[in-house]
Protein backbone atom coordinates (compact mmCIF):
# COMPACT_ATOMS: atom_id res chain seq x y z
CA UNK A 1 0.00 0.00 0.00
CA UNK A 2 1.55 3.37 -0.53
CA UNK A 3 2.09 6.13 1.92
CA UNK A 4 3.13 8.55 -0.77
CA UNK A 5 1.42 12.03 -0.65
CA UNK A 6 1.98 14.62 -3.83
CA UNK A 7 3.13 17.85 -3.14
CA UNK A 8 3.39 21.36 -4.89
CA UNK A 9 5.56 24.20 -5.71
CA UNK A 10 2.75 25.72 -2.66
CA UNK A 11 2.56 22.85 -0.29
CA UNK A 12 6.50 22.08 -0.45
CA UNK A 13 7.81 24.04 2.59
CA UNK A 14 5.05 22.99 4.70
CA UNK A 15 5.29 19.55 4.26
CA UNK A 16 9.04 18.92 3.30
CA UNK A 17 11.17 21.61 4.99
CA UNK A 18 9.28 21.99 7.81
CA UNK A 19 8.90 18.05 8.81
CA UNK A 20 9.93 16.72 11.69
CA UNK A 21 10.93 13.37 9.71
CA UNK A 22 12.98 12.66 6.95
CA UNK A 23 11.31 13.50 3.84
CA UNK A 24 11.92 11.37 0.34
CA UNK A 25 11.00 13.43 -2.60
CA UNK A 26 10.72 11.72 -6.03
CA UNK A 27 10.66 14.28 -8.88
CA UNK A 28 8.64 12.56 -11.30
CA UNK A 29 6.73 13.33 -14.99
CA UNK A 30 4.81 11.35 -17.14
CA UNK A 31 7.51 11.33 -19.86
CA UNK A 32 9.95 9.97 -17.61
CA UNK A 33 9.78 6.02 -18.05
CA UNK A 34 12.55 5.09 -15.77
CA UNK A 35 9.93 7.73 -13.06
CA UNK A 36 7.49 4.95 -13.98
CA UNK A 37 9.55 1.63 -13.17
CA UNK A 38 10.72 3.42 -9.63
CA UNK A 39 7.08 4.30 -8.82
CA UNK A 40 5.91 0.59 -7.41
CA UNK A 41 9.45 0.35 -5.75
CA UNK A 42 8.66 3.47 -3.87
CA UNK A 43 5.27 2.27 -3.34
CA UNK A 44 6.60 -0.78 -1.38
CA UNK A 45 8.97 1.18 0.62
CA UNK A 46 6.95 3.86 1.80
CA UNK A 47 4.73 0.78 3.25
CA UNK A 48 8.10 -0.18 4.46
CA UNK A 49 9.85 2.83 5.86
CA UNK A 50 6.40 4.90 6.45
CA UNK A 51 6.90 5.54 10.36
CA UNK A 52 10.29 6.63 9.94
CA UNK A 53 10.51 8.42 6.60
CA UNK A 54 7.61 10.67 4.74
CA UNK A 55 7.44 9.78 0.93
CA UNK A 56 6.46 12.48 -1.03
CA UNK A 57 6.54 13.18 -4.97
CA UNK A 58 6.33 16.18 -7.23
CA UNK A 59 4.85 16.77 -10.56
CA UNK A 60 7.76 18.80 -12.36
CA UNK A 61 5.05 19.41 -14.79
CA UNK A 62 2.76 21.59 -13.03
CA UNK A 63 5.36 22.67 -10.58
CA UNK A 64 8.48 24.20 -11.75
CA UNK A 65 9.57 26.52 -8.99
CA UNK A 66 10.88 24.11 -6.71
CA UNK A 67 12.66 21.82 -9.43
CA UNK A 68 14.77 24.94 -10.94
CA UNK A 69 15.26 26.17 -7.01
CA UNK A 70 16.72 22.48 -5.84
CA UNK A 71 18.86 21.94 -9.56
CA UNK A 72 16.69 19.22 -10.22
CA UNK A 73 17.81 18.70 -14.25
CA UNK A 74 17.36 15.18 -15.16
CA UNK A 75 14.62 12.25 -14.02
CA UNK A 76 14.13 10.76 -11.91
CA UNK A 77 15.81 12.50 -8.79
CA UNK A 78 15.56 11.06 -5.32
CA UNK A 79 16.15 13.98 -2.77
CA UNK A 80 16.57 13.27 0.97
CA UNK A 81 15.82 15.93 3.58
CA UNK A 82 16.42 16.38 7.36
CA UNK A 83 15.51 19.12 9.31
CA UNK A 84 15.12 21.30 5.76
CA UNK A 85 18.50 20.76 4.15
CA UNK A 86 18.69 17.98 1.79
CA UNK A 87 21.33 15.29 3.02
CA UNK A 88 21.20 13.37 -0.07
CA UNK A 89 20.48 13.53 -3.88
CA UNK A 90 20.52 11.00 -6.77
CA UNK A 91 20.07 11.34 -10.14
CA UNK A 92 18.41 8.08 -12.60
CA UNK A 93 16.84 5.01 -12.36
CA UNK A 94 17.89 3.37 -9.12
CA UNK A 95 17.16 -0.64 -8.23
CA UNK A 96 15.25 -1.23 -4.81
CA UNK A 97 18.21 -2.62 -2.91
CA UNK A 98 20.18 0.59 -4.51
CA UNK A 99 17.00 2.40 -2.60
CA UNK A 100 17.09 0.68 0.42
CA UNK A 101 20.56 1.03 1.30
CA UNK A 102 19.78 4.74 -0.02
CA UNK A 103 17.42 4.74 2.71
CA UNK A 104 19.06 2.97 5.49
CA UNK A 105 21.38 5.81 5.80
CA UNK A 106 18.82 7.41 7.26
CA UNK A 107 16.78 5.63 9.55
CA UNK A 108 17.50 3.58 12.57
CA UNK B 1 18.51 -21.81 -6.32
CA UNK B 2 15.02 -22.50 -8.32
CA UNK B 3 14.56 -26.18 -8.16
CA UNK B 4 13.40 -26.47 -12.18
CA UNK B 5 15.61 -25.78 -15.05
CA UNK B 6 13.67 -24.17 -17.40
CA UNK B 7 13.93 -24.82 -21.48
CA UNK B 8 14.62 -20.81 -22.21
CA UNK B 9 15.76 -17.64 -20.30
CA UNK B 10 15.23 -14.67 -22.05
CA UNK B 11 18.17 -11.58 -20.48
CA UNK B 12 16.89 -8.31 -21.73
CA UNK B 13 13.65 -6.77 -22.91
CA UNK B 14 14.11 -4.17 -25.91
CA UNK B 15 12.83 -5.40 -29.24
CA UNK B 16 14.72 -8.21 -29.18
CA UNK B 17 14.17 -9.93 -26.32
CA UNK B 18 10.12 -9.59 -26.30
CA UNK B 19 10.14 -10.85 -29.56
CA UNK B 20 12.13 -13.96 -28.34
CA UNK B 21 9.65 -14.12 -26.25
CA UNK B 22 6.20 -13.58 -27.86
CA UNK B 23 7.97 -16.49 -30.29
CA UNK B 24 9.50 -18.94 -27.55
CA UNK B 25 5.88 -18.40 -25.41
CA UNK B 26 4.03 -19.20 -28.21
CA UNK B 27 6.18 -22.59 -28.78
CA UNK B 28 5.02 -23.52 -25.05
CA UNK B 29 8.32 -23.21 -24.13
CA UNK B 30 7.30 -20.87 -21.09
CA UNK B 31 10.36 -18.81 -21.10
CA UNK B 32 11.49 -16.56 -18.15
CA UNK B 33 12.64 -12.87 -19.09
CA UNK B 34 14.53 -10.78 -16.62
CA UNK B 35 13.65 -7.27 -17.78
CA UNK B 36 16.28 -5.32 -15.63
CA UNK B 37 15.27 -3.27 -12.96
CA UNK B 38 15.41 0.37 -14.13
CA UNK B 39 15.93 0.31 -17.93
CA UNK B 40 13.62 -2.34 -18.84
CA UNK B 41 11.84 -1.73 -22.23
CA UNK B 42 15.40 -0.85 -23.56
CA UNK B 43 16.34 1.97 -26.14
CA UNK B 44 13.28 2.77 -26.94
CA UNK B 45 11.86 4.19 -23.57
CA UNK B 46 13.94 7.23 -23.95
CA UNK B 47 12.42 7.86 -27.28
CA UNK B 48 9.22 9.93 -28.68
CA UNK B 49 7.53 8.79 -31.74
CA UNK B 50 8.60 5.79 -33.53
CA UNK B 51 7.33 6.04 -37.21
CA UNK B 52 9.27 3.43 -38.99
CA UNK B 53 7.65 0.56 -36.80
CA UNK B 54 5.58 -1.12 -39.52
CA UNK B 55 1.82 -1.50 -38.92
CA UNK B 56 1.57 1.63 -36.84
CA UNK B 57 0.39 4.06 -39.74
CA UNK B 58 0.58 7.30 -37.50
CA UNK B 59 3.35 6.26 -35.66
CA UNK B 60 3.72 4.86 -32.46
CA UNK B 61 5.29 6.22 -28.81
CA UNK B 62 8.42 4.06 -28.06
CA UNK B 63 7.27 3.32 -24.03
CA UNK B 64 3.33 2.58 -25.55
CA UNK B 65 4.99 -0.39 -28.29
CA UNK B 66 7.57 -1.70 -25.67
CA UNK B 67 4.43 -1.89 -23.26
CA UNK B 68 2.37 -3.82 -26.25
CA UNK B 69 5.16 -5.96 -26.78
CA UNK B 70 5.34 -7.00 -23.34
CA UNK B 71 1.99 -7.58 -22.69
CA UNK B 72 2.13 -9.73 -26.09
CA UNK B 73 4.90 -11.68 -24.41
CA UNK B 74 3.05 -12.47 -21.40
CA UNK B 75 -0.47 -13.13 -23.05
CA UNK B 76 1.40 -16.48 -24.94
CA UNK B 77 2.79 -17.06 -20.62
CA UNK B 78 6.30 -15.38 -21.14
CA UNK B 79 7.38 -15.29 -17.11
CA UNK B 80 8.57 -11.81 -16.10
CA UNK B 81 11.54 -10.75 -13.56
CA UNK B 82 11.52 -6.77 -13.14
CA UNK B 83 15.18 -6.93 -11.88
CA UNK B 84 18.47 -6.98 -13.39
CA UNK B 85 21.22 -10.17 -13.83
CA UNK B 86 24.33 -9.69 -11.87
CA UNK B 87 25.76 -13.00 -12.92
CA UNK B 88 26.05 -15.80 -15.61
CA UNK B 89 27.88 -19.23 -16.12
CA UNK B 90 26.68 -20.07 -19.53
CA UNK B 91 29.67 -22.57 -20.21
CA UNK B 92 28.02 -25.74 -18.74
CA UNK B 93 25.04 -28.05 -20.25
CA UNK B 94 22.78 -26.11 -17.72
CA UNK B 95 23.01 -22.12 -17.46
CA UNK B 96 22.69 -20.19 -14.49
CA UNK B 97 21.12 -16.73 -14.14
CA UNK B 98 21.52 -14.96 -10.92
CA UNK B 99 19.24 -12.38 -10.35
CA UNK B 100 19.99 -8.99 -8.42
CA UNK B 101 17.88 -10.49 -5.29
CA UNK B 102 20.34 -13.21 -5.20
CA UNK B 103 18.13 -16.10 -6.81
CA UNK B 104 19.88 -18.44 -9.36
CA UNK B 105 17.44 -19.47 -12.49
CA UNK B 106 18.64 -22.23 -14.59
CA UNK B 107 17.90 -23.50 -18.15
CA UNK B 108 19.21 -25.16 -20.90
CA UNK B 109 18.80 -22.14 -23.21
CA UNK B 110 19.55 -18.78 -23.38
CA UNK B 111 18.76 -15.69 -25.10
CA UNK B 112 21.07 -12.59 -24.65
CA UNK B 113 19.06 -9.39 -25.71
CA UNK B 114 19.99 -6.98 -23.77
CA UNK B 115 21.17 -4.25 -26.04
CA UNK B 116 23.52 -1.33 -25.76
CA UNK B 117 24.14 1.65 -23.55
CA UNK B 118 25.04 4.99 -24.34
CA UNK B 119 28.70 5.75 -24.48
CA UNK B 120 30.66 8.52 -21.98
CA UNK B 121 32.85 11.14 -22.76
CA UNK B 122 34.93 9.50 -20.54
CA UNK B 123 36.26 12.36 -18.73
CA UNK B 124 36.55 13.14 -14.93
CA UNK B 125 34.39 15.88 -14.55
CA UNK B 126 31.53 14.09 -16.53
CA UNK B 127 30.12 12.28 -13.28
CA UNK B 128 30.13 15.28 -10.96
CA UNK B 129 27.66 16.70 -13.67
CA UNK B 130 25.73 14.01 -14.38
CA UNK B 131 22.18 14.77 -14.06
CA UNK B 132 23.88 18.39 -13.00
CA UNK B 133 23.57 19.58 -16.79
CA UNK B 134 24.99 16.20 -18.22
CA UNK B 135 22.88 14.22 -20.14
CA UNK B 136 22.42 11.67 -22.06
CA UNK B 137 18.69 11.87 -23.08
CA UNK B 138 17.05 14.86 -24.32
CA UNK B 139 13.65 13.79 -24.41
CA UNK B 140 14.00 13.16 -20.89
CA UNK B 141 15.68 16.24 -19.64
CA UNK B 142 15.41 18.72 -22.61
CA UNK B 143 12.38 19.85 -20.64
CA UNK B 144 15.23 21.57 -17.51
CA UNK B 145 16.82 24.02 -19.86
CA UNK B 146 14.14 26.53 -21.45
CA UNK B 147 16.04 29.56 -22.01
CA UNK B 148 19.45 27.89 -21.62
CA UNK B 149 22.64 27.36 -23.31
CA UNK B 150 22.89 24.01 -24.61
CA UNK B 151 25.68 22.15 -26.71
CA UNK B 152 25.01 18.78 -28.07
CA UNK B 153 28.59 16.34 -28.86
CA UNK B 154 28.58 14.02 -31.49
CA UNK B 155 28.13 13.47 -35.40
CA UNK B 156 25.74 11.30 -35.86
CA UNK B 157 22.20 10.94 -36.80
CA UNK B 158 21.15 10.44 -32.97
CA UNK B 159 23.22 13.96 -32.45
CA UNK B 160 21.53 15.79 -35.49
CA UNK B 161 17.81 14.67 -34.12
CA UNK B 162 18.78 15.83 -29.90
CA UNK B 163 20.19 19.01 -31.06
CA UNK B 164 16.77 19.82 -33.72
CA UNK B 165 15.08 19.08 -30.87
CA UNK B 166 16.47 20.90 -28.09
CA UNK B 167 16.54 24.05 -30.38
CA UNK B 168 12.53 23.99 -29.27
CA UNK B 169 14.01 24.53 -25.49
CA UNK B 170 17.49 26.45 -25.82
CA UNK B 171 17.71 30.05 -26.04
CA UNK B 172 21.00 29.13 -27.99
CA UNK B 173 22.39 25.58 -29.39
CA UNK B 174 26.23 24.40 -30.01
CA UNK B 175 26.56 21.24 -32.06
CA UNK B 176 30.30 19.78 -30.98
CA UNK B 177 31.72 17.42 -33.00
CA UNK B 178 35.60 16.82 -33.67
CA UNK B 179 35.30 16.08 -37.44
CA UNK B 180 34.50 19.16 -39.86
CA UNK B 181 31.12 17.75 -41.39
CA UNK B 182 28.64 15.70 -39.80
CA UNK B 183 28.38 11.56 -39.97
CA UNK B 184 24.31 12.03 -40.27
CA UNK B 185 22.51 10.99 -42.98
CA UNK B 186 21.81 13.93 -45.36
CA UNK B 187 18.14 14.86 -44.32
CA UNK B 188 19.29 15.17 -40.73
CA UNK B 189 22.32 17.16 -41.70
CA UNK B 190 20.59 19.25 -43.71
CA UNK B 191 18.25 20.18 -41.33
CA UNK B 192 20.93 21.24 -38.60
CA UNK B 193 22.55 23.28 -41.47
CA UNK B 194 19.32 24.79 -41.84
CA UNK B 195 18.42 25.69 -37.92
CA UNK B 196 19.20 29.12 -37.52
CA UNK B 197 19.18 28.33 -33.95
CA UNK B 198 22.24 25.97 -33.68
CA UNK B 199 25.76 27.05 -34.66
CA UNK B 200 28.52 24.25 -35.02
CA UNK B 201 31.29 23.50 -33.28
CA UNK B 202 33.63 21.86 -35.59
CA UNK B 203 36.59 20.20 -35.39
CA UNK B 204 36.34 20.51 -31.15
CA UNK B 205 36.83 18.11 -28.56
CA UNK B 206 35.71 18.47 -25.19
CA UNK B 207 38.42 18.55 -22.81
CA UNK B 208 36.85 19.60 -19.52
CA UNK B 209 33.33 20.64 -17.55
CA UNK B 210 33.30 23.37 -15.25
CA UNK B 211 30.78 24.54 -12.90
CA UNK B 212 29.42 25.07 -9.23
CA UNK B 213 26.64 22.37 -8.41
CA UNK B 214 25.62 22.52 -11.71
CA UNK B 215 27.68 22.82 -15.06
CA UNK B 216 28.29 26.37 -16.48
CA UNK B 217 31.09 26.10 -19.11
CA UNK B 218 33.13 23.84 -21.29
CA UNK B 219 36.63 23.88 -22.57
CA UNK B 220 36.85 22.78 -25.89
CA UNK B 221 40.17 22.37 -28.03
CA UNK B 222 40.75 22.66 -31.14
CA UNK B 223 41.41 19.61 -32.87
CA UNK B 224 44.07 20.79 -35.56
CA UNK B 225 45.63 23.38 -33.69
CA UNK B 226 45.39 21.99 -30.25
CA UNK B 227 44.25 25.52 -29.08
CA UNK B 228 41.46 25.65 -26.21
CA UNK B 229 38.46 27.59 -25.78
CA UNK B 230 35.80 28.14 -23.13
CA UNK B 231 32.17 27.64 -23.95
CA UNK B 232 29.28 28.53 -21.48
CA UNK B 233 26.79 26.23 -21.17
CA UNK B 234 23.81 25.11 -18.79
CA UNK B 235 23.22 22.45 -20.60
CA UNK B 236 25.41 19.14 -22.27
CA UNK B 237 23.84 15.98 -24.46
CA UNK B 238 26.00 13.65 -25.19
CA UNK B 239 25.24 11.50 -28.53
CA UNK B 240 28.75 10.21 -29.27
CA UNK B 241 27.44 6.28 -29.76
CA UNK B 242 26.62 3.34 -28.14
CA UNK B 243 28.27 0.34 -26.54
CA UNK B 244 26.76 -3.27 -26.76
CA UNK B 245 25.94 -4.11 -22.96
CA UNK B 246 28.61 -7.29 -23.06
CA UNK B 247 30.42 -6.65 -19.61
CA UNK B 248 28.56 -9.69 -17.94
CA UNK B 249 29.35 -12.52 -20.72
CA UNK B 250 32.86 -10.89 -20.74
CA UNK B 251 35.30 -14.42 -20.99
CA UNK B 252 32.23 -16.97 -21.53
CA UNK B 253 30.87 -15.79 -24.69
CA UNK B 254 33.15 -14.79 -28.27
CA UNK B 255 33.23 -10.87 -28.39
CA UNK B 256 34.67 -9.01 -31.32
CA UNK B 257 37.02 -6.06 -30.67
CA UNK B 258 34.48 -3.86 -30.13
CA UNK B 259 32.37 -5.76 -27.15
CA UNK B 260 29.45 -7.23 -29.60
CA UNK B 261 28.93 -10.80 -28.88
CA UNK B 262 29.99 -12.94 -32.19
CA UNK B 263 27.38 -14.99 -33.91
CA UNK B 264 27.24 -17.46 -36.93
CA UNK B 265 25.91 -15.41 -39.30
CA UNK B 266 22.65 -16.19 -40.57
CA UNK B 267 22.16 -18.25 -37.39
CA UNK B 268 21.84 -16.35 -33.95
CA UNK B 269 24.54 -18.94 -32.30
CA UNK B 270 27.30 -18.10 -30.15
CA UNK B 271 30.55 -20.10 -29.08
CA UNK B 272 28.62 -21.54 -26.35
CA UNK B 273 26.19 -24.35 -26.97
CA UNK B 274 22.68 -23.31 -26.08
CA UNK B 275 23.62 -19.38 -25.80
CA UNK B 276 22.23 -17.18 -28.57
CA UNK B 277 22.39 -13.61 -28.77
CA UNK B 278 19.98 -10.78 -30.97
CA UNK B 279 19.63 -7.23 -31.29
CA UNK B 280 22.06 -4.20 -30.51
CA UNK B 281 24.30 -6.60 -28.74
CA UNK B 282 25.34 -8.22 -31.72
CA UNK B 283 24.42 -5.76 -34.31
CA UNK B 284 27.05 -2.76 -35.76
CA UNK B 285 25.42 -1.69 -38.59
CA UNK B 286 21.39 -1.59 -38.47
CA UNK B 287 20.31 -0.95 -35.18
CA UNK B 288 16.61 -0.91 -35.60
CA UNK B 289 13.72 -1.70 -33.25
CA UNK B 290 12.41 -3.84 -36.26
CA UNK B 291 15.81 -5.08 -36.78
CA UNK B 292 16.28 -6.13 -33.47
CA UNK B 293 12.78 -7.63 -33.68
CA UNK B 294 13.71 -10.05 -36.62
CA UNK B 295 16.67 -10.99 -34.77
CA UNK B 296 14.99 -11.86 -31.60
CA UNK B 297 12.70 -13.96 -33.36
CA UNK B 298 15.75 -15.63 -35.08
CA UNK B 299 16.90 -16.34 -31.80
CA UNK B 300 13.54 -17.48 -30.29
CA UNK B 301 13.29 -20.37 -33.04
CA UNK B 302 17.43 -20.90 -32.86
CA UNK B 303 16.44 -21.77 -29.23
CA UNK B 304 13.06 -23.85 -30.24
CA UNK B 305 15.41 -25.79 -32.83
CA UNK B 306 18.33 -26.85 -30.22
CA UNK B 307 16.08 -27.76 -27.47
CA UNK B 308 14.01 -30.50 -29.92
CA UNK B 309 17.75 -31.99 -31.11
CA UNK B 310 18.43 -32.29 -27.15
CA UNK B 311 15.22 -33.48 -26.08
CA UNK B 312 15.30 -35.86 -29.16
CA UNK B 313 19.26 -37.19 -27.94
CA UNK B 314 17.79 -37.63 -24.32
CA UNK B 315 14.60 -40.07 -25.92
CA UNK B 316 17.20 -41.87 -28.50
Amino acid sequence: MSNITEVTDQTFEQTVLKSAKPVLVDYWADWCSPCKQMSPILDELSAEFGDRVSFVKMDTNTNPVVPASQGVMSLPTLQVFVDGQVVKQVTGGKTRNALVKLLDEFVN
Amino acid sequence: MSDDIRDVIIIGSGPAGWTAAVYAARAQLKPLVIEGSTDAGGALMNTTEVENFPGFTDGIMGPELMANMRAQAERFGAEVITDDVTEVDLTGPVKLVTDGEGTVHRAHAVILATGSGYRRLGIPAEDTFSGRGVSWCATCDGFFFKDKEIAVVGGGDSAAEEATFLTRFAKNLTLIHRRDELRASKIMADRVANDPKIDMAWNSEIVDLQGEGSLKSLTLRDTRTGETRQLEVQGLFEAIGHDPRSELFVGQVDLDDAGYVKVAHPSTRTNLTGVFACGDLVDHTYRQAITAAGSGCQAALDAEKFLADLHDAALA
